[in-house]
């Protein structure tokens, strides 16, 4: 028997989707019923399906505005998080969320997701998000005494560690990469791995202006979405040629092959038409096709990924790939949206990562010295202009990371930009030019 | 054995970070990892990868909650060690993919993954996701677990994935589409560069506890935390606090997250935008902002029909009209956003003219316009 009537709630297990109610209801069941000896409340789940009833009767959510909660020693990691409605729902009394480090591109094993589980499930409310929207696995509730039993037993069991929160580097992330994609212009997963170890001070311990997020794209696809939300976005590219397989471009256009991998076979678009389909479409106009040749005029192509996409047996990317660096996004608050402006065109990026390791150094030391409070480094980039920025980043200017040159003519030159600098002897002015 | 609150520094263990990948990848992917040639997406939800080994991954992709269970992820689990070997992974966007190494293995997957409804009768494993069609929505808390919402997070997702549920299933439209939701202004997950992209907004100033706020706020953070410098010191009966000129507020709630005496949300003042025509990959075009086609739909729990009826509106004009490969908001400049309020039905007001800063680039300078 249900604890809270949830009538509001119980709509929502209407419908094909997989229903979030319906999970949280049979997770309450199992609670009620369970020989574990939770440490956790009981009703969590029952009282937190209680509390979203009743927040969709009122329209304002019954949360309470933050709490300072942690382990010792980390200034992120653990969320603090306190219901408005404590003598009703007290099983959600207090109800902090930890975050934790997920693996590189979210694989997993079977036995480390169930050793979670059973942590979660004794020490927490049994909830989770699989994932966080920054990436973390999100263990969604807990009470503030067993927020240190959790991290003994997440680095004494599970060997894993929190993740970010707050003023920090935030738990970076990445695409599949090379585990299971042939765009992968660099390994994404070691990189991610890689630099997440590396940073475990500035992950754990907040001593930025604001938050920092790495995101880590293989390809110019973009599928973790770096250039949008990352202020550091690493997107895989190469510099040398696309490699074509001519009988596989045939293939394509011969029927052989589905376009696209296939991605478009709910409707019927007519036939492959190769002209239209790809060469039309191509932003730079650099390729051309005579009926049995495809030629792409490699010097001039800015490597959109579309003519890859439409025919991934023909065309590949090329041998001598890196990354493009990026710097800057951010969502709206506060001086509106940004996403990451080009800062370095291409990178070999192998390991032992030293370049980007000592770019990345730069950018946080001046950041940290000259970054306002709650400014991110987008924000920063606006404030002290962007030749500035590529100066900090040791960088010479180069027009492939600007979109056009300025139209205004309010150049900030300097003293030293002007022969003989800028001191003048008005009295040796006034002997040629009267007042 | 165990954590001792007597000694909380005995034995401790810091800074390990997240657990190595290498550890979780399955034998398949290991062994092919950086070889693979290219892919083909079988069916809608079911990809095949195929490495230079001669070596084949097969995928079945199924869309998940991110909400979930210690026992949905048992369920999981117990599939995965069934028909996977122990192995899984969850996209970016909140789907789930369990893959196999023979394509013998796939039909007792897919079978499997088909059969299993949660007691409401919902599916529990949905496959689709794939290519041109609609993939799952991601989002951030809402009201389960967040303190600045506007809006309820995983019931709208559910509202409208249940909408748009063929979709999922399908590979119909001209290119894929992305929809995010984020349940504030803050955007922890980032959703200005979506095809659709749900936001939740207040559209009342802050109410000031002045009993309370000089107490609980840091009363010059709050003032600096307003980007359009609406907020200044006052004294309210004898107690320090502020005062918000409120024809400057642009309801951003960034106050609020300095200081808690300065509550926004609102029954009837907090609730939906609706954003279109963002793109984050650099194919054929370069990514894009989404821009605000609805200013505000009410808060409509459970189901928000308003908000699921402006969303199908949008996702089915451009379905019909746009071409092969254009993405949602490739379609709206090529057509022109005044042909895209005729097509989509939706009404244009003031409030979708910019008047932030930099709003003069988003005006026409041009008479090139069509009627």
């Amino acid at each position: 028997m249900a604890k809270h009537k949830t009538p509001m709630l119980d709509e929502l297990e209407k419908g094909k989707w997989p229903s979030f109610v319906s999970d949280i209801k049979q997770e309450a069941e199992n609670r009620e019923k369970t020989n574990v000896d939770l440490q956790a409340p009981k009703d969590a789940c029952s009282d937190l399906l209680g509390l979203l009833e009743l927040t969709y009767v009122d329209k304002v959510v019954h949360w309470k505005h933050g709490g300072i909660v942690g382990v010792f020693g980390y200034g992120g990691g653990v969320i603090g998080r306190y219901c408005d409605q404590p003598d009703q729902f007290p099983g959600v009394r207090d109800f902090h969320t930890i975050r934790v480090n997920q693996p590189s591109s979210k694989f997993y094993s079977t036995e480390f997701l169930k050793q979670l589980c059973d942590l979660w499930e004794r020490r927490g409310s049994g909830l989770t998000n699989m994932h966080g929207s920054t990436g973390d696995i999100i263990l969604l509730g807990t009470t503030t005494p067993q927020i240190e039993e959790i991290f003994w037993e997440l680095t004494h069991n599970l060997d894993q560690d929190l993740g970010g929160s707050g003023s920090n580097l935030r738990t970076p992330s990445d695409c599949i990469g090379m585990g299971r994609c042939e765009y992968a212009c660099y390994d994404t997963m070691a990189l991610c791995y890689n630099l997440t170890m590396e940073y475990q001070d500035e992950l754990h311990r907040p001593a930025f202006p604001y938050k920092f997020k790495f995101k880590f794209d293989g390809c110019p696809n973009g599928c973790v979405a770096s250039i949008a939300r990352a202020d550091m976005s690493v997107i895989g590219t190469w510099r040398d040629d696309i490699r074509i397989d001519q009988e596989a471009v045939k293939g394509y256009v011969g029927g052989e092959f589905k376009p696209n991998a296939g991605a478009h076979s709910g409707r019927d678009w007519g036939t492959f038409d190769i002209q239209k389909e790809v060469i039309g479409l191509c932003p730079t106009h650099c390729m051309e096709w005579d009926g049995k040749k495809l030629k792409i005029d490699n010097k001039e192509c800015t490597r959109c990924m579309h003519c890859i996409n439409v025919m991934p047996r023909a065309l590949r990317i090329g041998q001598d790939t890196g990354a493009s660096i990026l710097f800057g996004a951010k969502a709206p608050i506060l001086e509106g949206a940004q996403m990451s402006t080009l800062t370095v065109p291409f990178m070999k990026i192998e390991d032992p990562y030293d370049e980007l390791n000592g770019l990345i150094e730069k950018v946080w030391d001046y950041w940290s010295e000259e970054g306002k409070n709650r400014e991110r480094l987008g924000e920063m980039i606006q404030r002290v202009g962007f030749q500035k920025f590529i100066e900090v980043c040791e960088l010479e200017p180069d027009p492939r990371m600007i979109q056009e040159p300025r139209s205004n003519p309010y150049i900030f030159w300097k003293e030293e930009d002007v022969p003989g600098g800028w001191d003048r002897d008005v009295k040796e002015f006034r002997k040629k030019h009267q007042r | 054995m165990g954590y001792d609150p007597k000694d909380p520094l005995k034995d401790r263990i810091t800074d390990i970070g997240p657990r190595n990948y290498e550890d979780f990848l399955p034998p398949v992917i290991k062994e092919n990892y950086g070889k693979w040639l290219y892919h083909d997406i079988l069916e809608p939800g079911v990809l095949v990868h195929v490495s230079e080994t001669g070596a084949k991954v097969y995928t079945v992709r199924v869309g998940g909650c991110r909400l979930m269970s210690v026992t949905h992820i048992r369920e999981i689990c117990e599939i995965a060690d069934k028909h996977c070997g122990g192995h899984l992974r969850f996209t970016t966007r909140n789907n789930i993919e369990f893959m196999v190494d023979d394509e013998s293995k796939l039909k007792p997957l897919m079978e499997d993954l088909e059969s299993r409804e949660f007691a409401g009768g919902s599916k529990k494993f949905p496959k689709g996701g794939t290519g041109a069609g609609l993939t799952n929505i991601v989002h951030t808390q809402g009201w389960i677990h967040c303190h600045t919402p506007a809006i309820d997070a995983s019931g709208i997702v559910k509202a409208v994935m249940d909408e748009l549920f063929d979709d999922f299933k399908d590979m119909r439209f001209p290119a894929h589409v992305r929809i995010s939701l984020a349940c504030c202004l803050n955007m922890c997950g980032a959703v200005h560069c979506s095809d659709i992209a749900i936001l939740g907004i207040h559209r009342m100033p802050p109410m000031l506890d002045h009993e309370h706020l000089g107490n609980m706020c840091e009363i010059p953070l709050a003032i600096a935390a307003c980007p359009t410098g609406a907020i200044k010191p006052a004294t309210v009966d004898g107690k320090k606090s502020v005062a918000v000129n409120n024809e400057r507020c642009m309801f951003c709630g960034n106050c609020y997250t300095m200081c808690p005496s300065m509550p926004l949300a609102d029954e009837v003042g907090s609730g939906v935008a609706l954003l279109v025509g963002g793109k984050i990959s650099n194919r054929i075009s370069e990514p894009k902002f989404s821009k605000v086609v609805v200013p505000f739909i009410p808060n409509e729990p459970p189901r928000w029909p308003s908000t699921v009826d402006a969303i199908k509106k949008i996702l089915y004009a451009y379905v019909e009209d746009a071409k092969k490969y254009e993405r949602l908001g490739d379609w709206a400049e090529r057509i022109g956003w005044e042909r895209f309020f005729e097509k989509t039905g939706l009404p244009f007001t003031g409030h979708l003219i910019d008047d932030y800063r930099f709003a003069y680039t988003t005006w026409r300078q041009s008479t090139q316009f069509k009627f």
